[in-house]
């Protein structure tokens, strides 16, 4: 196997081929620590209802999550690296899901299963909380009411892509603006619009 | 292990101060809260001295959803209450909705109701007996008792296409028939889990300490059970031989032979032995349901399945094989056949007579009280009707409710490591209880 | 001992009181002064001792309603399983009914939850507080004034960024 060598601060210099012994392969680092990272998730489960109970059927026996290096289900969040927010969070429980989500060590992902905790799902009233991403950032969303064990294992598949895709060590991606404050585009107008507005039907 | 000599709480405010006492908050995120319960447990060393119990983490507003949405509509909201055994919610909904209008349904979809609410039971009881041992200590009691669950979601899905949130009752009928291959998964089922239940007697009622933990622990007793309004499984694991399938039989249940099973202990180990052997009677009435299962249909009469509510020959026919009420004296609830609206204008119109926000059926203007024996007691709903078709008020009496206020009662001069077993025999659904 | 037994007997002790009866369900209305003692004595000498619930409708749209707010009571007899339905109106403003957490232990939550709902008081209640609500939410949601969707009680909360988590 051969490589290119590249020097200095990505300015390509005098092209050298440098042999590898049997068994070795060079990677970046950050493509290492991200691989390592997708495949020993420990999912925090933030079960509050319905959904709560797929997920227990997701790590249960027919579906099985260890299959996919994330069975490792721990019920305290500094021992965790992915929160499933799995049900609706209503108002006198969202300040302990945001006290949770802070008690999780860097780095750290959520996963929004179900469409209560995305949207509100059905519940359109005044105790739910429309969607957790309106004062939480999440990573996935896993669409269903409640999502099948296979979407879910899907949503953990496609967030271990994720990680792999853009995390790095020493968590550059967060410098970027874009992400400190992702956008949204019902947050501002939220109050207003959806407060009083479409009140009782019939 | 209980100790004898603990005070009252009550008296602690007037009693000499304890500053030895300490303050432990137990949820709303603990794994053996299942849910979303949050305790204060005020402890004497490992003693708990007082709990109180802090409630509505998951209160989503069902009732006030209740009075914007259609008798129909709901029932997808009475799935998420009770969401470990979602059927029971839907039967008992429709049950009252029923009630409210005078109607009756056909044998065939009183057989079917009764199969899947047992059915739910059973998936009920299961996952609260694998939780019960999950939350001391038995992780392959839960992997065990999660398997049947699956195959009961299996056959839920071949039912009515949803394998979890299954919204399969309709006022007036069901969202479509049992076909003969869910028929079949259930006959196979009721092959299955008589294995499985051995499985877990054998693994868990002799085990040591297992019983250990849960012998004599949250002793409740016959007086105070009555006297706290608690119904199912932990009343007749306290002795009180109340079981509404057979006090006041709804659906066909008087025509099935089965045993209110009871304890005396009113202790965990009781609670846990009343849910075991439920799930044996409940297999005997699904049972004798699906090998008895009426022919004929699922909806009521009269009223509009494909064109039989309008005047022809269909009407008498149908009257006549269901015995039911006559034409007239029945509104018209159930929707006609999606092949029929698609073809014939009488379909059309009364699909859309149904479907309208202005229309839909009368309801008379009335007050209604319909409860029904769900998993975990007594789970009724009282409907104010105003004469449209959305109730006025919804109200859900939810056993988890009235099961959950017991807690401190129960807990009070028991270890710290009771807490878990005693809420795990009580099985809290955390949306039932805050709705 | 049936419905209509009952019914006479109690006619003979609280006057104004009217019952009816629909699809087998006995339901009696009685002034709210006199709730505690007809629920006393249903539970003392007719064996009425499972109190199953206690609600509230608030009647402010109700086609003819001429009171603000009627509390129901369920009873239950656990031996037979008769059931009566016990109902009383009260009215804004301060709706108030006497507690019956006296004769029954398990009303403690119920009157809880029909006082966060509706904001209807019970006197003598050992421990009046809001149970399903935060405290600090002002309205009482299930109020027919109330939206369903809320005041915006729901959106308020501070948002947490990537960067600060």
């Amino acid at each position: 196997m051969a490589v290119t060598n590249v020097t200095g601060r990505g300015e390509a210099g005098p092209a050298t081929i440098v042999e590898l012994p049997e068994g070795v392969a060079v990677t970046k680092l950050d493509e290492l620590v991200s691989w390592c990272r997708k495949n020993s998730l420990w999912p925090m489960p933030f079960a509050t209802a319905c959904c709560g109970i797929e997920l227990m059927a997701t790590g249960a026996s027919r579906h099985d999550l260890a299959r996919f290096g994330a069975e490792v289900f721990r019920f305290s969040p500094r021992q965790c690296d992915l929160m499933i927010v799995a049900g609706r969070v209503v108002m006198k429980m969202l300040p302990v899901l945001q006290r949770i989500w802070q008690q999780m060590p860097e780095p750290k992902w959520c996963i929004s299963m179900g469409a209560c905790a995305s949207t509100g799902g059905v519940f359109d009233t005044y105790s739910v909380v429309q969607g957790i991403d309106r004062f939480l950032p999440v990573d996935v969303y896993a669409p269903g009411c409640p999502p099948r064990p296979e979407q879910l294992i899907q949503s953990i598949i496609d967030l271990q892509e994720k990680i792999q895709r853009e995390d790095t060590i020493f968590c550059r991606e967060f410098d970027a603006p874009s992400r400190q404050q992702p956008p949204r585009a019902l947050r501002k107008e939220g109050r207003e619009e959806r407060g009083e507005g479409r009140g009782a039907r019939g | 292990m209980p100790l004898t000599s603990v005070p009252h709480p009550g008296d602690l405010a007037h009693d000499e101060p304890r500053p030895y006492l300490w303050t432990m908050n137990f949820g709303p995120q603990h794994p053996a809260t299942h849910t979303t319960l949050r305790l204060v447990l005020k402890l004497d060393g490992e003693r708990v001295v007082d709990a109180m119990p802090d409630i509505g983490f998951l209160h989503s507003g069902f009732e006030k959803l209740g009075e914007h949405l259609d008798y129909n509509q709901y029932v997808t909201v009475t799935d998420r209450m009770n969401y470990v055994s979602p059927m029971a919610n839907n039967v008992a909904w429709h049950l009252a909705v029923e009630k409210l209008l005078g109607i009756e349904t056909p044998p065939r979809c009183q057989s079917i109701r009764v199969i899947v609410a047992e059915l739910a039971r059973i998936s009920d009881h299961l996952l609260c007996l694998g939780a019960m041992g999950l939350d001391t200590g038995a992780l392959t009691h839960f992997i065990y008792a999660f398997n049947p669950r699956e195959q009961i979601s299996d056959i839920f899905e071949a039912l009515c296409g949803a394998r979890f949130t299954n919204s399969y009752t309709r006022v007036g009928g069901l969202m479509r028939d049992a076909s003969p291959k869910a028929i079949e998964m259930i006959r196979d089922f009721l092959k299955q889990l008589p294995k499985t239940l051995s499985d877990l007697e054998r693994l868990m009622n002799r085990n040591r300490i297992f019983v250990d933990r849960m012998k004599g622990v949250g002793v409740l007793s016959k007086a105070e059970a009555i006297n706290r309004g608690c119904s199912g499984p932990i009343a007749r694991a306290s002795g009180v031989a109340r079981d509404l399938r057979k006090d006041e039989p709804y659906l066909n249940y008087r025509d099935f032979d089965f045993n209110v099973c009871c304890a005396e202990g009113g202790d965990c180990y009781a609670r846990y032995l009343v849910r075991l052997a439920e799930i044996r009677e409940s297999l005997k009435i699904i049972h004798q349901a699906v090998e008895n299962l009426p022919a004929g249909p699922v909806h009521v009469a009269g009223t509009g399945r494909g064109q039989s509510h309008f005047r022809g020959v269909d009407d008498d026919r149908q009257n006549n094989a269901v015995g039911a009420a006559k034409i007239g004296t029945v509104p018209r609830v159930i929707l006609p056949d999606k092949q029929a609206v698609a073809s014939t204008i009488e379909g059309l119109i009364s699909h859309f007579e149904l479907l309208m926000a202005n229309r839909g059926f009368q309801t008379p203007c009335e007050e209604i009280y319909c409860a029904t024996e769900a998993p975990n007691g007594e789970l009724g709903f009282y409907i104010v009707g105003d004469g449209t078709s959305r109730a006025y008020r919804a109200r859900c009496r939810g056993p988890s409710f009235v099961h959950f206020a017991l807690f401190p009662h129960l807990i009070r001069g028991h270890t710290i490591g009771d807490v878990v077993a005693v809420l795990g025999s009580l099985n809290i659904i955390a949306a039932e209880l805050d709705r | 001992m049936t419905g209509s037994h009952i019914i006479q007997q109690l006619q003979a002790a609280v006057p104004n009181l009217t019952a009816s009866e629909f699809r087998g369900q006995t339901r009696v209305v009685v002034p709210v002064e006199s709730i505690f003692d007809v629920l006393k004595t249903l539970k003392e000498k007719f064996a009425f001792d499972l109190l199953v619930d206690i609600t509230c409708v608030d009647y402010l749209y109700y086609p003819d309603a001429e009171n603000r707010f009627g509390l129901v009571y369920l009873l239950a007899d656990a031996e037979t399983g008769r059931r009566i339905t016990v109902r009383c109106f009260v009215n804004d403003p301060e709706p108030t009914v006497p507690s019956v957490v006296g004769l029954w232990e398990g009303a403690n939550w119920l009157e809880r939850e029909v006082w966060d709902m509706f904001g209807v008081r019970f006197d003598g209640h050992p421990d009046l507080r809001r149970i399903l609500l935060p405290e600090e939410f002002t309205a009482h949601p299930l109020r027919k004034d109330y939206p369903l969707q809320g005041r915006g009680e729901r959106h308020n909360f501070p948002v947490i960024t990537r960067a600060e988590g």
